[in-house]
């Protein structure tokens, strides 16, 4: 709907969101008209893919684990009252919190080879320092948070009188959960794998110190720019930029079917 | 089939049964009547199961149910707003039960049919709740609840979100369905009319306990204390004192007047009188009524088809009009009238 209210206040306000808007886009918008030309050529680079493809597979595992391991402990906490459930919010608010390389340095020391955690997975043959493993725990540290809140969410917005219904006609606990609560919070739940992975293939700090190898995208771009500086650094740039859009509206199209509307 | 709680007690949240005794019979339609926050959501939801009682045993056809999970209760629940699962169509509502029960598709498709069939909806099958009327709606709520052939119906206000020209057939309905099925049936309102047009008995709820079971008539004429009173009706409930009694007759001193009263049993007690059992007049009426009492009236007030007079006689009185007569009289605030009751309309309510 067009704005028709023109008192000061609202105009004032329009001007000041136009200002933080052109601060968001300018910086992406310049880095793709710049790099247009050398886009092409940073594509074709072996290295360029290599880190694309293990961005975009890490993340997805990342998503994956999340999922798995998210969703229900999202369905406890929308469902049930107990003891500690405050400590545990928090604690789920501690990744958004912290800087990410002091996550990371916080990982290393955890899983690194000289631990005793690090020393029991490798004694399964999984070492978390420069291996795959490690560049999905360090995604999955700092991205499970938007899988938990988005599934909590669309949880808490169902009436749990449906469930109650559910229940009396005859449907256990997991039927109710996979017949009535899964199918309505499908949405919130897809939403949460999008956060998930954006935010998992878009992550720098924790990984870099956590799995400097195998380079996905954002540590490869951080490499060149260190090695060969802007120039060279910038074509990079735009072509992760355009391809991280790409990818996120593509599977925001996907999960935007229209809105079931409740009741 | 028949219903047992033995002190039933459980706290949860705000809401609180209070040491709960009630036992209904097979086929029953039982009305549990009483004001919002009185527990009767918490009381059929203890019925249903979603709460464990925190004292006392729940007994359904003589078992002892009080530590199994709803699904294997087989009670049929119609929560408040009838929650109809938003992304299933009618048919997939009603059915819904039946199929988490494993009944065969084929199967199920038959006894889906029969009950859209006995509840006027086979035309909605393939429509979503959001695209229902509340009367519709409330139509496949109890058909899928009926679905499962429960033993007890739970119905959690049933009428109350339904516009006032649907209200009508769909009390009808749950009439209907309580013959047809024979099922028997938990029904919570607050509306007293509802429970004296449905009901076999009731049971008036207050503060988590149940004050008073029995039939509507007797429930509605003879309350068994203030709340009860008030509650069905009796607007006009004073404090008196019976003075003496002779040949059935009582005389009770209320502040300043003496009213007559049928009943016996001299010292305190409440006393009770419908504002539709008194007559307004503007002149003493010659009448078999033993009380009559002249005042003046103090407020007016439009109720549509009757208006209520609160008319001072030395207490402060209650008494309804038809608009009819309230004009024919020339009623208006200050006018002086008097109002007349016989002493079979007046209740005694002992103090316990």
């Amino acid at each position: 709907m067009w704005l028709r209210e023109r008192s000061p206040f609202v105009i004032a306000s329009a001007l000041l969101g136009a200002l933080i808007l052109l601060f968001l886009i300018l910086p992406v918008a310049d880095s793709i008209f710049t790099s247009a030309g050398g886009l092409y050529e940073a594509l074709m680079s072996e290295g360029v893919r290599r880190s694309i493809t293990t961005s975009f597979y890490a993340a997805f595992i990342t998503t994956l684990i999340a999922l798995i391991l998210g969703v229900p402990l999202a369905f406890i906490l929308s469902r049930y009252e107990f003891p500690g459930k405050r400590l545990i919010d928090s604690v789920i608010d501690i990744p958004i919190l912290i800087p990410h390389n002091a996550a990371g340095i916080a990982l290393l020391m955890l899983l690194g080879p000289r631990s005793p955690m690090g020393s029991l997975f490798s004694g399964v043959g999984i070492s978390f320092t420069d291996t795959l493993f490690g560049v999905v725990a360090a995604m999955l540290f700092v991205s499970s948070p938007f899988m938990i809140r988005s599934a909590e969410e669309a949880f808490k917005s169902i009436d749990p009188s449906l469930e109650k219904v559910a229940r009396s006609l005859g449907a256990s606990s997991f039927q109710t959960f996979a017949h009535i609560l899964l199918p309505l919070s499908l949405r919130g739940i897809l939403t949460g794998c999008l956060l998930t992975w954006a935010r998992a293939v878009s992550e720098f700090g924790a990984v870099v110190i956590l799995a400097y190898n195998p380079k996905t995208a954002p540590v490869y771009l951080y490499d060149v720019f260190v090695s060969e500086g802007l120039k060279s650094s910038a074509p990079i740039n735009g072509l992760l930029i355009i391809l991280a859009l790409a990818v996120f509206v593509g599977l925001k199209f996907l999960a935007a079917k229209p809105t079931k509307p409740v009741y | 089939m028949s219903l047992e709680l033995k002190g039933v007690c459980k706290e949860f949240g705000d809401f609180k049964v209070r040491d709960v005794n009630l036992a209904v019979g097979e086929g029953e339609y039982f009305v549990v009547l009483g004001p919002t926050g009185a527990g009767k959501t918490l009381l059929l939801e203890l019925i249903a199961g979603f709460h464990r009682p925190d004292e006392g045993r729940i007994y359904i056809d003589g078992s002892d149910v009080t530590d199994e999970p709803p699904e294997k209760r087989r009670v049929g629940y119609v929560p408040q707003s009838y929650t109809l699962f938003p992304h299933m169509t009618v048919e997939e509502n009603i059915g819904f039960g039946l199929k988490v029960r494993g009944v065969k598709k084929e199967e199920r498709q038959k006894l889906v049919e029969r009950l859209m069939d006995s509840m006027g909806i086979s035309k909605l099958r393939g429509r979503l709740p959001m695209t229902l009327r509340g009367g519709e709606r409330q139509r496949v709520a109890i058909a899928r609840a009926l679905a499962v052939n429960p033993r007890l119906l739970l119905l959690d206000e049933p009428l109350s979100a339904l516009d006032p020209r649907t209200k009508e057939p769909i009390r009808r309905e749950l009439r209907r369905v309580h013959e047809a099925f024979g099922v028997t049936v938990i029904h919570v309102t607050h509306d007293q009319l509802e429970a004296l047009m449905l009901a076999d008995r009731i049971g008036i709820m207050n503060d988590g306990r149940l004050v008073q079971v029995g039939e509507p008539r007797e429930v509605f004429l003879n309350p068994k204390d203030e709340f009860v009173a008030r509650f069905v009706g009796f607007e006009n409930l004073f404090e008196g004192e019976v003075e003496a009694v002779e040949g059935g007759l009582a005389r009770v001193r209320v502040g300043d007047l003496v009213i007559e009263a049928v009943g016996g049993g001299l010292g305190a007690c409440l006393v009770g009188i419908r504002p539709e059992d008194v007559t307004v007049s503007l002149k003493p009426l010659s009448s078999s009524a033993r009380n009559s009492f002249r005042g003046r009236v103090v407020e007016v007030e439009d109720m549509g088809a009757l208006i209520s007079l609160s008319v001072d006689v030395g207490i402060p009185f209650r008494a309804l009009v038809t608009k009819r007569s309230f004009t024919d009289m020339g009623l208006r605030v200050g006018s002086e009238v008097y109002l007349t009751f016989k002493a079979s309309s007046v209740r005694l309510i002992r103090a316990k």
